[in-house]
């Protein structure tokens, strides 16, 4: 009876987190742009979608915006975690003290602290300054998955290398690299998705003519919601589906238990 | 890795100047902009405006509304992962993947979707109404914010109290009921204070971000439903008061220290 109730809580909660969901896929092939009625089944919104100027933009601004902003943050995060492994006790809190707070602060508050910075300075707002505030708040969560990663490195590997006649850069590109790679991508996926769902930080550092996808959502709102936009999600949910399961798929094959015997699915390292 | 503190501090540079350029300055500015008014002079007015009667009544709601939200997440989200812990890892994992998938789809969207369900004809009353039973109108009320919160809110609440929960040595458990602990003994004095660091972690992610929200209010509010989240976001992008909005802002990171020293506090206690 309470493997019932255990297995029927843990439905509910996944038709909880899925209902709103539902709901946008069901609505994407609504013919009807009112959200209450359902009037047919149509594909013209996924055809009206790839031609619409506007969702096209900002779908593109959103992607570059996240790529660029992921591996400019990874570069600096990389360099800077070799730096913080040398620094000394003192030097090294105060500097991760840093690295937490855009993590720690509210979104509202780094946004508009960015927006005061972009004023004064006489920085334009556009793509640039969308950028600039991404890496801002990518790099955190980069450094936070190599750290770990870099200090169990055993540093004798590349002390070989050396020996052995290889140049400080070489070794680190064909020994300490490789090792870190599951740290960096980690990292740099982590980034990737922070930055394609910021809303609040973008809306403050956005300025007028450029858009991601999450502010064109938000202009929408008042305005009704174009069903293109509900296309939109729902392809991405589905091509998100199909990612998580071959990742997970492929995971699958590499974990090992740890120490406390139990099994922590190796999934957290790319939660959003 | 690096031996000279020379290569140490070049690689350190880049990181360190955008912390400083980024990071440090912004956050400056917007404590210089709430302690001094349009003139330039120093004055408490800005911060002392959190008692006026409209802004105590938002911030009043806001603390209301997040910390229910945050309990709320935490009673739903701690009998979920003991039920996850208890299964095997495959099968949680597959869970665990369930509940990161909407975290990648968009929030605004999701948030929008919640309104179609929950509208006057919306998706929820028309099914009530179906099986006879009276419509039910949470739009535009706190309960509608509430619900949003908790529905975005959950997965983190959910991963950081899974993890601390999936790492408790089957063994400590095992061996508290063999010294004759039944099970809610075993609950109270073994699992639950090993999963305080978990708890810690979730409310963290749960409440600031709760607290300072402006787009669940107004989506689910209808625009009447003030938190101070929005009051601060209107007065930079509409009221153009940024001494106000900054002051206001200060008031936010108050809170938000206030839960990193009861963060730390709970992170030393545990060392010892």
């Amino acid at each position: 009876m309470s493997r019932f109730l255990k297995k029927l809580y843990v439905v509910l909660i996944v038709i909880f987190m899925y209902a709103p969901i539902a709901v946008m896929i069901v609505q994407s092939f609504n013919q009807s742009k009112s959200r209450g009625h359902w009037t047919g089944f149509t594909l013209e919104w996924y055809i009206s979608l790839f031609s619409d100027e506007s969702i096209m933009a900002a779908l593109r601004n959103t992607l570059t915006i996240a790529l660029l902003s992921s591996l400019i943050a990874t570069a600096i995060s990389l360099l800077a975690c070799l730096a913080i492994r040398q620094m000394t006790k003192n030097t090294r809190t105060v500097v991760m003290g840093i690295t937490n707070i855009p993590m720690l602060n509210a979104d509202i508050v780094t946004g508009i602290s960015m927006m005061l910075l972009f004023l004064s300075m006489g920085i334009k707002f556009g793509y640039g300054s969308i950028l600039i505030a991404h890496i801002t708040f990518n790099i955190p969560y980069v450094i936070l998955n190599i750290m770990p990663r870099l200090n169990s490195l055993d540093n004798s590997c590349f002390e070989a290398a050396r020996d052995l006649g290889a140049s400080p850069v070489y070794a680190f590109f064909h020994v300490v690299l490789p090792d870190l790679m599951p740290g960096v991508m980690s990292g740099m996926l982590m980034a990737f998705t922070m930055s394609i769902d910021d809303f609040i930080i973008t809306h403050f550092t956005k300025g007028a003519g450029v858009d991601t996808l999450s502010t064109k959502i938000y202009t929408e709102v008042r305005k009704g919601i174009k069903p293109e936009m509900y296309a939109l999600s729902t392809l991405i949910f589905g091509a998100i589906l199909i990612l998580l399961l071959l990742l997970n798929f492929t995971k699958n094959g590499s974990r090992k238990k740890n120490k406390t015997g139990t099994n922590a699915p190796s999934i957290f390292e790319i939660a959003p | 890795m690096i031996r000279t503190k020379k290569i140490r501090n070049l690689f350190a540079t880049p990181y360190l100047s955008w912390a400083i350029i980024f990071i440090i300055v912004p956050l400056v500015m917007v404590i210089w902009y709430g302690f001094t008014d349009s003139d330039g002079a120093l004055t408490f007015a800005n911060i002392a405006s959190i008692a006026r009667p409209e802004f105590m009544k938002s911030l009043g709601l806001s603390l209301l509304l997040s910390l229910i939200s945050t309990v709320l997440c935490l009673i739903i989200a701690y009998p979920l992962c003991m039920i996850l812990t208890e299964k095997k890892a495959g099968k949680a994992g597959v869970v665990i993947l369930l509940f990161i998938l909407p975290m990648w789809m968009n929030t605004l969207l999701r948030t929008m979707a919640w309104q179609t369900i929950l509208e006057k004809t919306g998706i929820l009353n028309t099914f009530l109404n179906f099986i006879h039973l009276p419509s039910i109108y949470i739009i535009n009320k706190p309960q509608a914010i509430i619900i949003g919160m908790v529905y975005n809110f959950l997965p983190y609440m959910v991963l950081p109290l899974y993890t601390a929960l999936s790492r408790i040595d089957d063994n400590v458990i095992n061996a508290a009921r063999d010294l004759g602990a039944n099970k809610f003994q075993t609950f109270l004095h073994v699992t639950l204070p090993l999963s305080i660091p978990g708890i810690i972690s979730g409310i963290t992610m749960v409440f600031i971000p709760a607290l300072t929200t402006f787009v669940l209010s107004q989506m689910l509010g209808g625009n009447k439903i003030l938190l101070i989240g929005n009051i601060i976001e209107q007065e930079f992008t509409q009221a153009y008061d940024w001494h106000l909005g900054s002051g206001l802002s200060i008031i936010l990171m108050v809170f938000i220290i206030i839960n990193m020293v009861v963060e730390a506090a709970f992170d030393k206690s545990d060392e010892q």
